[in-house]
């Protein structure tokens, strides 16, 4: 069962070309990471997705309905991190918290919310007083406290500190273990392979690579590089039958290294191509 | 997570009164417009209070009336109008309203919630400047009932008029820095063309009474007058009589056209989508 369904999605400013032509599916229950540059249309894709903004033409159903005409019910069932935000400055943690959950029908409790983004110590705190990273584990907070079944979260660790962010893994996983389909959007590769059953690559508007951390952009299938010592080094599809040879031919294995292209190799090498 | 399915939904009417709650908390903890909404008319009172110190030659006619009068008149239309128009501008830049868009909030929700608050702020405004009116210049209040029910529907009409005007006026304001000095331009300059300051409205030129009657501020004057003014100084209206048919029939037309604009005209979001 598909969570988001996309074809064809484009979306124009005048002659600027946000998005063009983007397909994508996401399943229910799976974490899906959209990674790409500044400017690739992943904020428009994510906030047309979430119904806060209209699309040019193509074809896209989020839990079965179409965001561009959606009620009330089906808010009720997304969930939505934005990415900078500056409301509810006079009230506290616990009141706005406690404010945006009695609008949905089955909400999280409030205690359990703001515990389980790390901000028990500041649920009292009036919100101008937290600092950038609590301010945006609140936006969390707010996104999660309708029990959605799917949460959009657009750039949600921009200024944690390590910590943090470790943290608000967690809660991602736990999120999902709960079966809440999650899509985010990220500049943090590790982030993406840490948390991401699939990932998607977008650049100019459109996905130019979608598949597994593991598998995206052929990086399970490309070449690894074997080195060894004496400062030897050889490239090979089949890294396992170069080792057996070396084995056999008795060379000298101490610091032996192999190595597969890093998620960020990958993702640089895609989006130098799409450039 | 079928279960989130079956849970009704929260009432409009439900959220629209927990906004309005939430709404009055946020304007309590905002010291400096609570200052400059609340007490700026009451100021303006004690003011004109002092300076017009004479009597109009009718008795139990006093300029403390008549400016008290006009200022609940002018307190009705800054707490309504101008907060309403202030504060969706604020809630469209801060993110409030791309905040409630994404969850039930409804539309109707939160402009049931931005008129509890500006009709409770309102009254909180009017029981301030009724205070000033008796305490500082011993102003009598009327002890007739049907005047304090003239009072009840036309704060009614007044503040849903304006309300909803605020609403539709919000449109217009590119971002909430300037939106308390764009609002204010057509309220100070309709208030000196509906005879606000100026008492009696008579000395105004005639183009120019009829040119305010269009428009809810002369005929909100005009109520309040009713209300608190003994009947001989209708010799003092435009009118030569209070009209309250005719101030019912003009607000309740511009709260018509006021939903009319903001059904129309209301944006979620400052940027284009």
């Amino acid at each position: 069962m598909t969570a988001i369904n996309v074809r064809g999605l484009r979306k124009t400013y005048g002659s600027h070309r946000a998005v063009d032509g983007l397909d994508l599916d996401v399943e229910v229950g799976e974490v899906f990471a959209l990674l790409g540059p500044n400017g690739a249309g992943k904020t428009t894709t994510v906030e047309i997705l979430e119904g806060h903004r209209r699309r040019t033409s193509g074809e896209v159903t989020v839990l079965g309905l179409d965001p561009g005409h959606a009620d009330r019910h089906w808010r009720a069932r997304i969930g939505i991190v934005l990415q900078s935000t500056a409301d509810a400055a006079d009230l506290t943690v616990h009141e706005i918290v406690r404010h945006i959950g009695g609008c949905y029908p089955n909400p999280r409790g409030v205690a359990e919310v703001i515990d389980l983004v790390g901000l028990t110590d500041k649920a009292k705190a009036k919100v101008r007083t937290l600092s950038g990273g609590q301010r945006r584990r609140l936006d969390v907070a707010l996104g999660i406290v309708g029990r959605p079944e799917i949460v959009f979260l657009d750039e949600p660790t921009t200024g944690f500190d390590p910590e943090a962010r470790r943290q608000f893994w967690d809660l991602i996983r736990r999120l999902s273990a709960e079966g809440t389909t999650i899509l985010l959007t990220t500049h943090y590769l590790d982030e993406a392979e840490a948390l991401a059953d699939r990932l998607a690559v977008i650049a100019d508007g459109a996905i130019v690579a979608e598949g597994t951390p593991a598998t995206l952009g052929g990086r399970a299938t490309a070449e690894a590089v074997v080195s060894w010592s004496g400062g030897h080094r050889e490239h090979a599809a089949d890294p396992v039958a170069l080792i057996m040879r070396l084995v056999a031919e008795g060379a000298d294995l101490a610091g032996l290294t192999v190595t597969r292209p890093t998620l960020e190799d990958t993702y640089l090498a895609l989006i130098g191509e799409a450039r | 997570m079928t279960t989130t399915s079956l849970a009704p939904a929260v009432s409009t009417l439900t959220i629209g009164v927990r906004r309005g709650g939430i709404e009055l908390l946020q304007f309590m903890r905002d010291k400096t417009s609570l200052i400059f909404t609340f007490f700026f008319p009451a100021m303006l009172l004690l003011l004109f209070g002092a300076i017009f110190t004479d009597s109009y030659d009718l008795p139990g006619l006093s300029a403390a009336q008549v400016f008290t009068s006009s200022m609940i008149a002018y307190g009705v239309i800054s707490t309504s109008f101008i907060t309403m128009g202030v504060g969706i501008a604020t809630d469209r830049e801060d993110g409030t309203l791309k905040r409630l868009r994404g969850t039930p909030v409804t539309a109707t929700a939160y402009f049931l919630g931005k008129l509890i608050l500006v009709a409770a702020l309102t009254a909180g405004e009017v029981v301030v400047l009724l205070a000033v009116g008796v305490l500082v210049f011993d102003m009598p209040l009327p002890s007739e009932a049907g005047r304090w029910v003239t009072f009840a529907w036309l704060f009614v009409l007044s503040v849903t008029s304006c309300g909803l005007l605020g609403i539709a006026a919000s449109a217009l304001v590119r971002n909430s820095r300037t939106a308390g000095a764009v609002l204010n331009v057509p309220v100070v300059a309709l208030q000196f063309l509906s005879g606000v300051f100026i008492h009696p409205i008579t000395q105004l030129p005639d183009w120019m009474i009829t040119f305010a009657s269009v428009f809810p501020v002369k005929w909100m004057a005009q109520g309040f007058r009713s209300v608190f003014l003994p009947d001989a100084a209708t010799t003092f209206e435009a009118g030569g009589a209070w009209e309250h048919g005719r101030i019912a029939l003009v607000l309740g037309a511009w709260c018509v056209v006021g939903l009319v604009l903001c059904l129309t005209t209301f944006r979620w979001t400052s940027r284009r989508d």
